[in-house]
């Protein structure tokens, strides 16, 4: 019963805090390298986020194992992480 | 989580649904009263009567000279423009930096002092569908994360419900219990299921800028005054040069921007009106269209010749104002608007359902002694006090905006005190009462306050439905009529609740009772 509970709080922390990382490093990278003005970029990117995070939300409670749910978030996260890092740096 | 999708995804939309399910309730009802804001507002102040035109440059002027001589020191002066439906010039200034502001309805031919009773109308409505009455950023982060879940629960209830087209077709009153509120759980959900798909992203999208600024602050590198800018929706005011100047007459400027935009102008900023450097900004009505996009025109205070000009939105802009016009509808003419009226109250029904059956498929076993847990106690108590508590609420808040002296001081706030006094009144029996009778209590209680409204809106104002009737009065046939509607579908529901408690073998229709079988009270 313990192990179930924190198991369920694992995943309900990793889909709120990791989710919406995710979702904001993907809206960091689009912002930073969708093909159009700045503005439009980073509007377009600020509006898909939201799709982003849900995504990511529900791809933490539908895998099978934590493990699995965790590696999801945080590998696409530290490549979206990097892109922002390498665009951000070529930009300045 | 589970052993399949399926299940892991069934889990979520319970538990998701439930955690948020009474915000969004409190959320769906307010919002979906907010299509009818100005209505909302126009019946709260029955002295001013609708439909004359007006004569926006006259109002403009009148309500400068206002502002003179009230507030001849304040850095800026605010104006909403009288339209047919409110005919009444809002001036909204304030005396120092930070102080609160200060409201005054004008009459817009004469700039008087208007005799309309103060009150916040449907505004107060509209804010807390967004701002739960806390303070702005807690009620917009509370608001946006129960959004978010309603997202997800939305996103898992699809996934759950494979047949939803036949899901469609079933209802299933006359079954077990919880089969008949499932069947009415997903019959409101798919029914409305673009609308619920849609409001539900599209008022996060409203707030998109608060709740993730991660992608603006990335590329703009925290600049936001650089982004609006660059998105060519706001005109900056210019710093004042701290010489004294004259306000050109307004008159002109208004006819110059709708000249220019086409549309007609709302509302207007002054920004040092009193400086050698002021600054006039004309915001004008939403042109023909989806967007919600309001053009505005800059002139230069002093002399009236014209500064800026919103540009035409790009693409990303117009998506975006065409996402936030979907969820506001100022679009849609009265069919539509019923249209997203009904969609919403089908939203407000879809998470009543989906708490009452919660509670429904947790019941004990018939006849047996188990008494209901703690958990579902609370829950219990939380769907009475907030699916048939915030409808008083409304109804206590309507009744208080006829029944507190017009003259009185802080109206606005006793009649926001009347709104959650209604709600508490109403949570508070569920305490001592057997669930069933709880339902019945507060459901009567929700009935008698929505038929007092329109009798007692008749009593003290000399505006009853017959009058309404007789003058052709739209606006408040239609709000009295609606309430009586909602009194009716109130009581039935009492009623029939009431019925089936005397005979608790029949299962029959409207099975509004979580918790009959147990029958101990708290």
């Amino acid at each position: 019963m313990a192990r179930t509970r924190l198991a369920v709080a694992a995943r309900i922390a990793l889909a709120v805090f990791a989710g919406y990382g995710l979702a904001g490093l993907a809206t960091a990278a689009l912002a930073l390298g969708l093909p159009m003005s700045r503005a439009d970029a980073a509007s377009t990117a600020t509006m898909l986020s939201f799709a982003v995070y849900a995504a990511a939300v529900l791809w933490t409670f539908g895998a099978r194992r934590l493990a699995t749910a965790a590696l999801g978030l945080l590998l696409p996260a530290l490549a979206l992480g990097g892109l922002v890092w390498a665009l951000h740096g070529g930009a300045g | 989580m589970k052993a399949t999708f399926r299940q892991s995804m069934a889990w979520l939309h319970v538990w998701s649904g439930l955690v948020v399910g009474w915000v969004l309730f409190a959320v769906f009802l307010t919002g979906t009263l907010s299509y009818y804001r100005t209505e909302i507002s126009q019946w709260m102040r029955p002295e001013l009567h609708a439909g004359h035109a007006v004569d926006v440059p006259i109002a403009a002027e009148r309500a400068v000279d206002a502002l003179r001589e009230r507030a001849p020191d304040a850095r800026a002066w605010f104006m909403t423009l009288p339209t047919p439906e409110i005919p009444a010039t809002r001036i909204v200034w304030r005396t120092a930096p930070g102080a609160p502001f200060s409201v005054a309805l004008l009459d817009p031919a004469t700039g008087a002092t208007l005799p309309a009773r103060d009150t916040r109308g449907g505004d107060f409505l509209y804010r807390f569908h967004y701002e739960l009455h806390l303070p702005p950023l807690w009620g917009r982060w509370i608001v946006g994360g129960c959004a978010m879940v309603m997202l997800i629960a939305l996103l898992s209830g699809i996934v759950t419900h494979r047949r939803i087209f036949v899901d469609l077709f079933t209802f299933r009153p006359n079954k077990a219990r919880q089969r008949a509120w499932l069947d009415a759980h997903n019959v409101t959900g798919v029914l409305a299921l673009p609308f619920h798909l849609m409001i539900t992203y599209t008022g996060l999208v409203t707030l998109m800028l608060l709740y993730m600024p991660w992608g603006v602050d990335t590329a703009y590198r925290g600049d936001r005054e650089r982004y609006f800018q660059d998105r060519g929706q706001t005109i900056a005011a210019r710093p004042p040069n701290h010489a004294p100047g004259t306000l050109a007459p307004l008159g002109p400027m208004i006819r110059e921007a709708m000249r220019l935009t086409g549309s007609e102008a709302t509302f207007i900023a002054i920004h040092n009106p009193r400086d050698a450097r002021s600054t006039v900004l004309v915001t004008m009505d939403e042109p023909e269209g989806l967007a919600h996009l309001h053009p505005a025109v800059g002139f230069d205070g002093v002399t009236g010749t014209f500064l800026a000009t919103t540009m035409p939105a790009s693409a990303a802009t117009t998506v975006h104002g065409t996402l936030v016009g979907l969820h506001e509808a100022h679009f849609a003419r009265w069919p539509l608007r019923l249209l997203f009226f009904l969609s919403g109250l089908l939203g407000c029904a879809m998470v009543a359902t989906g708490l009452v059956l919660w509670t429904v498929a947790r019941l004990p076993k018939p006849n047996s002694a188990a008494r209901m847990p703690l958990g579902h106690r609370l829950v219990h108590a939380l769907n009475v006090g907030t699916l048939a508590g915030l409808p008083v609420a409304v109804a206590c808040y309507l009744l208080a905006n006829r029944l507190l002296p017009a003259a009185m001081p802080a109206r606005p706030e006793a009649e926001v005190q009347a709104f959650f006094a209604g709600w508490l009144l109403t949570a508070l029996p569920v305490v001592f009462l057997a669930p069933a009778r709880a339902w019945t209590v507060a459901l009567t209680t929700a009935a008698a306050g929505f038929f007092a409204i329109p009798i007692v809106g008749g009593v003290t104002t000399n505006r009853h439905l017959l009058t309404s009737l007789r003058e052709g009065d739209k606006v408040f046939v239609a709000f009295d009529t609606t309430s009586f509607c909602v009194a009716v579908g109130f009581g039935f529901a009492a009623y029939a609740l009431a019925n089936r408690r005397a005979a608790p073998q029949r299962m029959g229709k409207d099975a509004l009772q979580a918790g009959i079988g147990s029958r101990s009270s708290v």
